[in-house]
């Protein structure tokens, strides 16, 4: 049987998702004679080896960097998931869309009560900050969403396997009820 | 603000607070006054305030950042609120917005510099027969030009005051010419029926009802099958019943005059022309309920007609009809009070309402408990539409045989239509119930039209091939509006405008109205700007579904309907401006990162 191909994603996210995909804990081997891992800070390859069947992004967009590596992925990726509150609805680093990103800048690196001859950050190396924060799917194309900060790692488990195998999800109430 | 003044503020906002009794009950009438003493009510007010009737800073907050007429920010002496509905827009709104600009030369948001003049935004002032219109200093302002707009603010910088502005615009016709109203606006009554706008005498329905039991007169309101007006239709007889039954403190009579739909203004017309009539449903449900208390909540929008109203009350307490032994009848005594809205859609929820009259935010109540029974400070409360007040004093004096004979089937009665839009007689119309909207727009004087919006934007969108549906409970109900487009209008962008509307009205409490009306309004957005695919068209009619069955009142229940009736007999436009790929985003990377290259004075490399 051909293996299916996963890369996995941290874009604007915190890696507590992807420390949720790991909290599956044993079943780690099972999943791995399911899938081989490709793109991914699990294993570190830094490059896409070819075309993948899934790839699960956390964190939503907060730069253009952010926007880079999600388009690559969709192109990439037949089925794309967004993982996690950050990557369906921006999650915590989108508290800033209500503020002007000048004003947030300004606050952070010039005027702030900490700041000593404040400069705002300019190297070439860093990606340039979007005016906020936006949902993967607001930028690409997602074809399922996991919900969750993080989702449980049965969750997504239960999620993967049913996405590789073709088997319906068994999502009882229990696993995606938030309060 | 400065040590001495903040002395001398506290002084005066005790004053204010004592008008009010200090009690936090009367919160909005002691911010309306706070606001219209100073032009707004800041920081240090709110402080005062929450000092002078001992409640929480932050509930005096919540009320002043709720509704539309209270300002933390400074507004002009002369505020100027130009309302965005729909119609407005079809009538000219732009060039009469950017006119206001241009003469005041600030922009709308802003305040001039010697605090004359501020230009705001809101909602449907109840003025569709006019537009567009403003209110300035408090005034309606109707009919508006270029040209008129700069001769008002003209007028305004030369120290003359809206009431001297209006007289030389001319005024409207009917009472808005009584002395105590002299208004410029317009009755624009196209038809008078034989229930509500035929000849009354004062006090033949409230002596017809003190002759009878309050059982009898309950029964006869019964038989007339007599159905709420303001919008859910439930049958008023058994809602008076159901009041008087009800266990509990004092019972109290609420005459709902919030009319904040867009497109309907049956009760301002009603107000102006028929105020006894209205107030003799209230007394006579007083009667029927054993209340002793009634209270006109009025929407800020109408307060031109304040002391006129209070004057017909007065009169009607010197004749008797108000007070003790109303009538004549011994024991019987019960008074009317009006309440003033402070402009806020929300507020013609019936629970919204009484929220506000307890002098809170005009957020709705979880219901059950009903009004009926636990409604008003907690006292069994009847709340009524103006129009079915008007109309239950009638049956009440006339007998529910002469009513049923007016209208058909379930849908008894008259109906009053306030009639928009392009069509060559716009005003209100009492004509029986169930008429097909057809033979309405013929009447109307509506050539071609492309579409009706029946009953506002929380009603239904409708084309030609309903042309012959009729106007009733039991197929199109309204509580009034009916909204004429003609074949060259743009029906998205009226849609958008009602989202618009629907958006910045949600009270915010429940997560799908407020989410929602946000969601389906960058919904439109993304499709006027041509990044629509039909993908976006179901998620809007998902959506729409999930906002209908688990919003927490009728206002988000309703909110999508815009959205959900054009998608079902207008589609095509829509199909028109989607593209076929299957999924677009609209996001724009340039865009995106525009402000950040700006800050670091970097660009994008080319992708
Ligand atoms: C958002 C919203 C706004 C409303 N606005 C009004 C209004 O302006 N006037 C009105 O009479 N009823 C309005 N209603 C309906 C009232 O809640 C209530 O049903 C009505 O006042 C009862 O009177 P009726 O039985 O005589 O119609 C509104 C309801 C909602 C949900
Ligand atoms: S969703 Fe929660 S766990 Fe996942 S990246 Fe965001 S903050 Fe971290
Ligand atoms: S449906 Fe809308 S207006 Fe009604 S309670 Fe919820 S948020 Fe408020
Ligand atoms: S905390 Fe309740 S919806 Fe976000």
């Amino acid at each position: 049987m051909v293996k299916a191909k996963i890369a996995t994603t941290s874009l604007a996210g915190c890696f507590g998702c992807h420390m949720s995909i790991l909290d599956i804990d044993e079943r780690i081997l099972k999943l791995a004679e399911l899938v081989e891992f490709d793109k991914s800070p699990i294993n570190d390859i830094k490059r896409f080896s070819g075309q993948c069947d899934v790839g699960l992004i956390e964190g939503g967009c907060c730069n253009h960097e952010n926007v880079e590596v999600l388009r690559a992925f969709r192109k990439r990726c037949n089925i794309l998931v967004s993982v996690g509150e950050c990557a369906l609805m921006g999650g915590l680093p989108a508290l800033r869309n209500g503020i002007p990103m000048t004003e947030c800048l300004k606050e952070a690196y010039l005027d702030g009560p900490s700041v000593v001859d404040g400069s705002i950050p300019n190297d070439p190396e860093l990606p340039l900050i979007l005016d906020k924060v936006y949902p993967c799917h607001e930028v690409v194309k997602i074809d399922y969403f996991l919900p969750g900060c993080p989702p449980s790692a049965d969750l997504i488990w239960e999620s993967l396997v049913g996405l590789l195998t073709g088997r319906e999800a068994d999502l009882p109430y229990e696993l995606i009820k938030y309060d | 603000m400065q040590e001495i003044n903040l002395k001398a503020l506290q002084g005066e906002i005790k004053a204010i607070a004592a008008t009010e009794g200090n009690q936090r009950t009367r919160l909005i009438n002691v911010v309306r006054k706070v606001q219209a003493a100073y032009g707004q009510v800041s920081d240090p007010m709110i402080d005062l305030i929450s000092e002078a009737l001992s409640m929480p800073r932050i509930e005096v907050e919540g009320v002043v950042s709720f509704y539309h007429f209270l300002s933390k920010r400074k507004l002009g002496r002369m505020p100027v609120f130009l309302n965005s509905s729909a119609v407005a827009e079809m009538m000219g709104l732009k060039e009469v917005a950017a006119a206001f600009e241009k003469a005041a030369g600030i922009k709308f948001g802003e305040v001039t510099p010697d605090e004359l003049l501020s230009l705001s935004w809101t909602s449907c002032i109840g003025m569709s027969d006019q537009e567009p219109a403003a209110l300035i200093g408090g005034l309606p302002f109707v009919r508006l030009t270029p040209e008129k707009v700069f001769s008002i603010i003209e007028g305004l910088r030369s120290g003359k005051s809206p009431q001297e502005l209006v007289e030389k615009l001319g005024v409207g016709d009917g009472n808005n010419a009584h002395p105590l109203v002299r208004s410029m606006v317009n009755n624009h009554l196209q038809l008078s029926g034989q229930v509500l706008f035929s000849s009354f005498t004062n006090g033949a329905a409230l002596r017809k009802a003190v002759s009878l039991t309050p059982e009898q007169v309950i029964e006869e309101v019964k038989r007339s099958r007599l159905r709420g007006r303001g919008g859910a239709g439930f049958p008023t007889g058994m809602k008076w019943d159901f009041c008087r039954k009800a266990q509990g403190g004092e019972h109290y009579v609420f005459c709902n005059a919030d009319e904040g739909e867009p497109g309907t203004f049956t009760d301002r017309v009603l107000l102006t022309e028929k105020p006894e009539l209205v107030f003799e449903g209230m007394t006579v449900a007083g009667y029927a309920i054993d209340a002793e208390h009634g209270i006109l909540y009025l929407r800020q929008e109408y307060q031109y007609l304040l002391a006129y109203l209070e004057d017909v009350l007065e009169k009607r307490r010197t004749a008797g009809l108000l007070g003790k032994n109303c009538a004549g009848k011994a024991g019987f005594n019960f008074d009317i009070r009006i309440q003033m809205g402070a402009g806020a859609y929300i507020c013609g929820e019936e629970s919204a309402l009484i929220n506000s009259t307890e002098g809170r935010r005009g957020d709705p109540r979880d219901r059950p408990p009903f009004p009926v029974q636990s409604g008003y400070l907690g006292n069994p409360t009847l709340v009524n539409n103006v129009e079915t007040l008007a109309a239950a004093a009638r049956v009440v004096e006339n007998g529910a045989e002469w009513y049923i004979v007016f209208g058909s089937g379930q849908s008894t009665g008259t109906k009053l239509l306030s009639v928009s839009g392009d069509c060559r007689r716009p005003g209100v119309y009492e004509l029986p119930m169930g008429l097909p909207v057809r033979m309405i727009l013929a009447v109307v004087g509506a050539e071609n039209p492309q579409a009706v919006q029946v009953g506002g934007p929380s009603g239904t969108f409708i084309a030609e091939k309903d042309f012959d549906r009729k106007i009733c409970y039991d197929d199109l109900s309204t509580g009034g509006a009916l909204i004429v487009f003609g074949a060259d209008r743009d029906i998205m962008s009226i849609v958008y405008n009602f989202a618009c509307f629907f958006e910045s009205e949600s009270c915010g409490w429940c997560v799908p109205c407020r989410v929602g009306t946000r969601l389906l309004k960058a919904k439109l957005e993304k499709i006027n700007q041509g990044n629509g695919t039909l993908r976006d068209l179901a998620e809007m009619e998902q959506w729409g579904k999930i906002m209908k069955s688990t919003s927490r009142c009728g206002l988000g229940q309703t909110a999508a309907n815009p959205e959900l009736t054009t998608l079902a007999n207008f589609r095509s436009i829509y199909q028109h401006r989607i593209k076929e790929d299957e999924y677009l985003t609209g996001f724009d990377l340039k865009t995106a990162v525009a402000e950040a290259c700006e800050a670091t004075g970097r660009y994008l490399q080319d992708e």
